[in-house]
Order: C-alpha cells, then structure tokens, then sequence
C-alpha cells in the first residue's frame, strides 16, 4: 500500500515540474525543469517494477539534457506572447482533456466492463497450456513469463520477449532509429548543391 | 486510488499536448513533445502493473511459474523500452532542426518565422 | 566546442571515460540476466563518447572518434542483428533463435539465451555509433552568420 502513496506523491512532482518546463520565461529554466521531470520518471518506473526502463531513462535524460543544452544557452529568446490567445487555446485544450478523462471513464474506464483492466490487476491470461484455449487474441503475457527460462535460458524476461519472442519489433524499432539519425544527418548537412557551386566557381 | 493515478498521468499528458499546439516557442514546442513521450510511456507502463508484484526476472532458485504467479506484466515494459530510445532520436532530430531555423531567420519566435520567410 | 575545458575537466575525463565505457559494455552483455539490455548499454557507451568531444574539445577528439568512423559501425551494427535474423532460416523460420534449439544453457549464467546476446551486442553497438555521430554532427554545426549580417559568437 505504501508503494501507491510513494507513486502519487511522485506523479504530483513530476506534473509540477512539467508545468514549469512548459509556463517559464527563460528557456534554460525550463529545459532544467525537463530534466527534473524526467528523473522523477525515472525513479516511478523504479516502483511500478520495470529496472530495465529506469536504466534507460536516467541515461536517456541526460543525454536529452546535453542535446536541448546546446540549443538553448547561448540563445537567450524569449517571446512575448499575447496573453488572451493564450488564454483561449489553454481553454480550449483543457475542455479537450476533460473530455478525454471522461469518455475513457465512460467507456468502462478501469473496472469489468473497461477496455482498461483496475490499477494493479493487469490482465495477464492462462500460463498452462493446456486451459489456453484455441481462439485467438488471448492475452500471452503469462505464457511468456513461463516460457522465457525455459524455452530461450534468459533470466530476464522483459529481453526474452524483446529479443526472441517478439524480435521482429525490435528489428522495426532499430530501423526506426537509423532513420531519425539519419534525418539528423541530412539536416545538418553544410555542403548542398549551392555550396559545391561556390566551390567549383 | 488507482483512478487518482491515472488522472495524474492523463494531465501530464494534457499538459504536454497544451505545449504542443498553443506555444510560440519552438523550444517549448519541442519541450511539449518530449512531454507527450513521457507521458504515454507512463500510461503504458501503469497499466501493466501488478500491486505487490516483483520486476520479471527470474532470480536465482525461483520456478518459472512462481515468476508466473507473482511478477509485473513483462509485455508493455518492452515495448516502452524501445519506445524511450526512439524518444531519443527524435529528440537529436528536432534539435537539429531547431539549430537550423535559429540560423537562417535569428529567432525562435513563430510569429516573428512566419512574418520573415524567405 | 571547438576548444576543450579546463584541465581538471581534462584530466577527470581522462580517468573516466574508460570506466563509463565498460560499464555501458557490461551492461549490454548481462543483458538477459540482469536488467539493462543492449538499448541502455549503447546509450551508455555513446555518453561515454560525448563525455570525450565535450570535454577535449570537437578538434582533438576527431583524432578517436570521427563521423565516417560512426557511420560505418551504424551501418554494421544494423546490417549483422539483420544477419543474425536471417541466420534463423537455418532452422526454422525469420529470427529462429537458432542457438537455443541446440542448448539453452544454464539460466543465470552468461552463456545461456542462444542469440540473446549476440543481438544485444550488436544493437549496443549500433545505437552508441548512431548517438555518437548525431552528437557529432551537432556539435560540428557552425553558424557562418546570422540572417542580418552580425558575425555569430562561437558556443
């Protein structure tokens, strides 16, 4: 029970962080900000049972940290926004959030009849075969857990299903990943027609 | 309790989607989405939690069906992990396209971009 | 960037970046018994070559780590995970974990997973090639000048 209190008390610091990423003048303040949000991520998928994603945050964040930095410092830019603009759309996004809230509630939201199992029950299926039954779509996630020491010899089963259950996505995320660097790349590029122009002329 | 949790997680992603489409900044538009990128990774993994359960790792002189018994759901946290390493790729991508409009038109205001362009 | 920092920044540096490097390698390699994995472990290992170009300067650190060396381990790493799923055909199918059909080894011990590791090691070695050469790439971006003529000032 302890474990909630901790997750509450850790998603309302991170949404105040958020906040002030997002509502402050100076933009180094808000990248730093950023970065505070992005620990307290962190140390929540710590609690809720995921050590491999908090590795990947802590180093991710600060990487992302480094990246934002270089834009940022010595750019000091801040704009002067019209105040009743912002005030509308601010408005008019908070009716879209609510509106969110409500119809995941409505549709079931987190009980029997919802799409979204109660906080703490996930919907983990048969681990025994032999009461799987044979339609499709059954939740695997307890097939899995049995499986992975015993099919592919890895301990950890969040790479088991990464690496040889469902591999084929990770194929697809790498690809994914190339692809951002190389946009990266071709962004940043110095040299374009025009340049190789000037340097033939 | 549980419903106060997800409400929690639901603002940060209002929060994140507020900076996305009513920000002039193009810092605080790129701060929006990554905003938006921990969010989602944060519903992702709230909903695969088990209330007292261990991480899925199977730990020395434990039964497969033990870990079966008693762990977090092991599907979402991978597709979270990759999800946080694409995070980053595009944060190196919208960097750099936030270097290079800064370059050409000197500013990171939009108004100001869209009153300069060409 | 183009000048490094100071030389208590140099020489920490010095002493630490090896350290970090390992690190992210163990961390890609124990993958399938402890949590990690080989996505943590190349972000590790390109943080170790950002801590490198931040603090010797872009000019000096070009000497170890320069773009056409990144992009060709990018590519690398890419091409052989894909191998290693073609590889699979052998007994089976796409992405056949081949070397556990033979043994599964001991759970808990480096040696079990059949191609667990192998692929991990593979994408830690693309994703730490991919961040190090958009660090890279970033860091080398010069403005010439700003729109209306003012000469910029060097980061």
């Amino acid at each position: 029970m302890g474990v909630e209190y901790l997750v509450i008390s850790l998603l309302v610091f991170m949404l105040i962080a958020v906040l002030i990423a997002v509502e402050a003048r100076d933009l180094l303040s808000s990248v730093i900000s950023l970065g505070a949000g992005g620990f307290a991520l962190s140390v929540l998928f710590l609690l809720l049972g995921a050590p491999d994603l908090a590795i990947t945050q802590v180093v991710v964040e600060v990487i992302a940290l480094v990246l934002l930095i270089r834009l940022v410092v010595t750019r000091r830019d801040t704009t002067s926004e019209t105040p009743r603009d912002a005030l509308r759309t601010g408005l008019v996004l908070l009716a879209g959030g609510v509106l969110l809230v409500g119809m995941f509630f409505a549709v079931g939201g987190t009980g029997a009849l919802g799409t979204v199992p109660p906080f703490g029950e996930p919907i983990m299926g048969e681990a025994d075969l032999a009461t799987l039954s044979k339609t499709p779509g059954q939740p695997v996630a307890a097939r899995y857990l049995t499986d992975a020491a015993g099919q592919t010899g890895a301990g950890n089963a969040v790479m088991a299903v990464l690496l040889d259950f469902r591999a084929y996505d990770t194929l697809g995320e790498a690809t994914v990943i190339f692809v951002s660097i190389l946009g990266a790349y071709a962004v940043l590029r110095r040299v374009g027609r025009r340049g190789h122009q000037e340097l033939a002329s | 309790m549980g419903i106060a949790i997800y409400v929690l997680a639901f603002a940060v992603l209002v929060v994140g989607l507020y900076a996305v489409v009513a920000k002039k900044n193009v810092v605080k538009i790129i701060v929006g989405l990554l905003v938006l990128d921990y969010a989602v990774n944060l519903l992702l993994v709230l909903i695969g939690y088990r209330s007292g359960g261990q991480a899925p790792i199977l730990e020395p002189g434990q039964t497969s069906a033990e870990l079966a018994a008693k762990a977090v759901d092991p599907l979402p946290q991978a597709m979270v992990l990759t999800s946080i390493v694409i995070g980053l790729g595009l944060t190196a991508l919208m960097v750099a396209m936030g270097l290079r409009l800064y370059e050409k038109y000197g500013t990171f205001d939009t108004n100001k971009i869209r009153s300069l362009r060409g | 960037m183009t000048t490094g920092m100071t030389p208590i920044v140099k020489n920490t540096a010095r002493l630490v970046s090896g350290f970090i490097a390992i690190f992210g390698i163990y961390i890609a390699m124990t993958g399938h018994v402890s949590p990690g994995g080989g996505f943590a472990g190349g972000v590790i290992l390109a943080a170790a070559a950002v801590l490198v170009v931040l603090a010797f300067g872009r000019d000096t650190a070009e000497q170890i780590i320069t773009e056409s060396r990144c992009h060709i381990y990018d590519a690398a790493g890419a091409g052989l995970f894909l191998l290693v799923a073609l590889c699979g055909y052998f007994t089976g199918g796409f992405f056949v974990n081949f070397i556990a059909r033979h043994s599964v080894g001991e759970v808990g011990h480096l040696a079990s997973g059949g191609t667990i590791i192998v692929s991990n090691l593979f994408i830690m070695v693309k994703v730490a090639a991919g961040l190090a050469g958009g660090f890279l790439a970033l860091a080398a971006f010069r403005r010439a000048n700003l729109p209306d003529g003012h000469p910029a000032e060097e980061l």
